[in-house]
């Protein structure tokens, strides 16, 4: 094995700085218009595999995007950075709404297995559905090892080191390879693509496949009831001093008297 | 979506803002104008770029925004900028955009290096001197210099390592180039290079500033006998003056700059001898497309800010968005700036097809230079006593507007190289 294959998952999201707007029909959020971007977990992900292939750990990085038409954009970015080649899963704008995890999943499992990968690199969770659920049901489709929450990658002789965060603080866990890693937000800090680089992406392999490809069929389980705005901050109060504070909080009842 | 509050916080500095874009149609003959958009910033405009200058234009903002903006109140105390952030330009391949590879640069166009010109006004920030050292020092070493030279010094400015500014200006002499003092003597295969220059962007950061001085006194006019020089700091008789003490560009080192019998090798001479002036003819055509363009993306930002803040400041019990000598206020000034950019874009192109003539060039500086002035007092007055402040962007913005129609060719020149064309036979 001269080196390892790596497959990295990119979603297209919302930007994160975009402040989002629940639609009118309270279905969803507004997209159309909307400035959108790699989820940032994911380029966390593909910035992980650049970093092993420089460190000659890995032989190809394979992104892949399921999605409409502008996934590709993402799959560009993502080539940008210094992935070697594109599969883009072409999910129809009408098919979209019901895509979950679990299609994402099987889809990825069968893009895993033909590529013959040796490690699947997601973001732990999409900023915009938060689902955290991609990674887990992939591991278990694929019956590989998972490693979730990683702030810390190391690779062994046949394995990886995968530091993790918990809330206890971190765990440490050494799984055996073919395995699933999914990224938090230490892990690292994503570069910029170039320009070099973008332009070379331009020339890079880019495949457009569909879902029926795979033997994979959209079809929700669930149904979304309704999508509600949060609850508006009200406006807060100055105090002079501290031991005003003190005493506002409490009045409030946050402190006991 | 609480993961997204996550980049929010972490990147709070860099995302006051909304950032829009069209996403839905990308191919080139649909991209949408500035007009057609949501916000003049958007990525995704402008029929002139590509999605690659979009994917391009989207690591550039993420730069300006974490590399530059939350310094650049710190950069303004110092009166310059990190050397930090040179490296970092250039770690990030934002240097030299427009170099040629083979000379050591990044090899983009010229739409890809407009992009950073753009993205830097689009952060309100004057202080890093990237464009002056990209795309008018690096491409005099390119197109006047030896490969020696080249080899010198291109691939150090295009890592950010090496800072090159140029000196023109003098006490006595600006507009009226052709009055210079500075002169650089023979002596055998050396020059004895002496005199003074004056607001010299870069002027205390520079490694490498080119020097014009004259060297034939005797030419029929100072046209004929001037010559440009490569002169690195730490020369002996080379010394930057003070820093000096401008109402805006606050973060900008600009200096004075005196040589007093600096011998430099023969081999310091950029070019042939006696060719300067023709030199920098050559050159000024994209000198003030840089201003044009900066002008024009500085009136767009000042715009978005002005729509932010008049949409929630409170006056007369509703914001000032709902008076009508606001909106008819926005409406002229929207106006005027989609109808500059669509002159400016025109120009950006001709440019890159190498067809951009002087006399186009002087007028897309001239005009969007006066319009960044109009657009900033009136965005100003928008702010009323806040926007006097210099805590608020716009006041910033105010003031280093008002350079723009003096340097690179003072407004009233572009009149005069305007004109020539219109009345000559």
């Amino acid at each position: 094995m001269s080196g390892l294959r790596i497959l990295v998952g990119c979603k297209r999201v919302i930007d994160y700085a975009v402040k989002v707007r629940v639609r009118p029909d309270k279905l969803g959020v507004v997209t159309e218009g909307v400035k959108h971007s790699m989820n940032p977990f994911d380029e966390i992900a593909v910035e992980e595999a650049v970093r092993l292939k420089e460190k000659k750990l890995a032989s190809e990085i394979i992104v892949a995007s399921c999605g409409p038409q502008q996934n590709q954009e993402t799959l560009r970015t993502a080539l940008a950075m210094g992935a070697d080649k594109a599969i883009h899963v072409l999910v129809e704008d009408k098919d979209y709404s019901n895509l979950q995890p679990i299609h994402v999943s099987k889809l990825l499992a069968k893009i895993a297995a033909e590529e013959k990968v040796d490690i699947v690199l997601l973001g732990k969770q999409a900023i915009d559905d938060d689902c955290n659920q991609t990674g887990q049901m992939l591991a278990a489709i694929l019956d590989w090892p998972q490693g979730t929450f990683a702030s810390k990658v190391v690779k062994k002789d046949g394995s990886l080191d995968v530091t993790r965060e918990v809330d206890g603080g971190l765990e440490t866990i050494n799984i055996k390879l073919p395995a699933v890693i999914t990224t938090d937000l230490r892990l690292n800090e994503p570069r910029y693509a170039t320009l070099p680089n973008i332009m070379k992406a331009k020339k890079k392999p880019l495949t457009t496949k569909k879902p029926s490809d795979y033997g994979v069929e959209i079809k929700s389980s669930h149904q979304v009831l309704s999508v509600e705005d949060p609850p508006t901050r009200e406006a807060g109060q100055k105090v002079e001093s501290v031991d005003l504070l003190v005493a506002k909080l409490k009045e409030a009842g946050f402190m006991k008297s | 979506m609480l993961s997204r509050g996550i980049f929010r916080l972490i990147n709070e500095t860099n995302c006051t803002k909304q950032i829009l874009a069209c996403t839905s149609r990308r191919c080139y003959s649909t991209r949408p104008e500035i007009s057609q958009s949501s916000n003049l910033m958007d990525f995704g405009t402008r029929k002139i770029f590509s999605e690659e200058h979009d994917i391009f234009r989207q690591s550039v903002r993420r730069f300006f925004r974490e590399e530059v903006a939350p310094h650049s109140e710190q950069w303004e105390k110092d009166g310059q900028v990190s050397r930090e952030v040179w490296l970092k330009a250039g770690e990030q391949g934002l240097l030299g955009v427009n170099t040629k590879a083979e000379h050591g640069g990044i090899g983009g166009d010229v739409l890809s290096t407009a992009i950073t010109w753009e993205e830097q006004a689009y952060v309100n920030s004057s202080g890093p001197g990237f464009a002056l050292h990209s795309d008018i020092i690096m491409p005099y070493i390119c197109h006047y210099g030896t490969q020696d030279q080249i080899k010198k010094y291109i691939p150090d400015m295009t890592a950010g390592k090496r800072i090159g500014a140029i000196a023109m200006t003098e006490p006595s002499a600006g507009s009226d180039l052709q009055g210079i003092r500075t002169y650089a003597k023979q002596d055998g295969e050396d020059w004895i290079l002496n005199g003074s220059k004056v607001f010299i962007t870069n002027g205390i950061m520079c490694d490498l500033v080119i020097v014009v001085a004259i060297t034939n006194p005797q030419a029929k006019s100072n046209a004929h006998g001037i010559s440009l020089f490569l002169v690195e700091a730490g020369m002996k008789g080379f010394n930057k003056g003070r820093k000096l003490d401008k109402i805006g560009f606050k973060a900008q080192d600009t200096a004075e700059l005196f040589f007093e019998d600096v011998r430099l090798p023969g081999s310091a001479m950029l070019g042939e001898a006696n060719k300067g002036f023709y030199y920098l003819m050559q050159e000024l055509p994209q000198e003030r497309l840089i201003i044009a363009d900066v002008a024009q993306a500085a009136a767009e930002w000042m715009f978005e800010e002005t729509r932010d803040y008049v949409r929630q400041r409170k006056a007369f019990g509703k914001t000032l968005s709902h008076l009508q000598t606001i909106q008819h206020k926005l409406a002229e000034l929207k106006t005027e700036i989609c109808v500059t950019r669509a002159f400016v874009d025109r120009c950006l192109e001709s440019h890159n097809m190498g067809q951009l003539d002087t006399e186009t060039a002087s007028m897309a500086k001239y005009w969007c230079s006066e319009l960044q002035n109009k657009v900033a007092y009136n965005c100003l007055q928008m702010f009323g006593g806040w926007g006097y402040m210099r805590e608020y962007p716009i006041a910033r913005a105010y003031c280093d507007a008002r350079l723009q129609p003096i340097y690179g060719g003072a407004n009233e020149i572009m009149k005069e190289l305007i004109a020539r064309s219109i009345v000559k036979k």
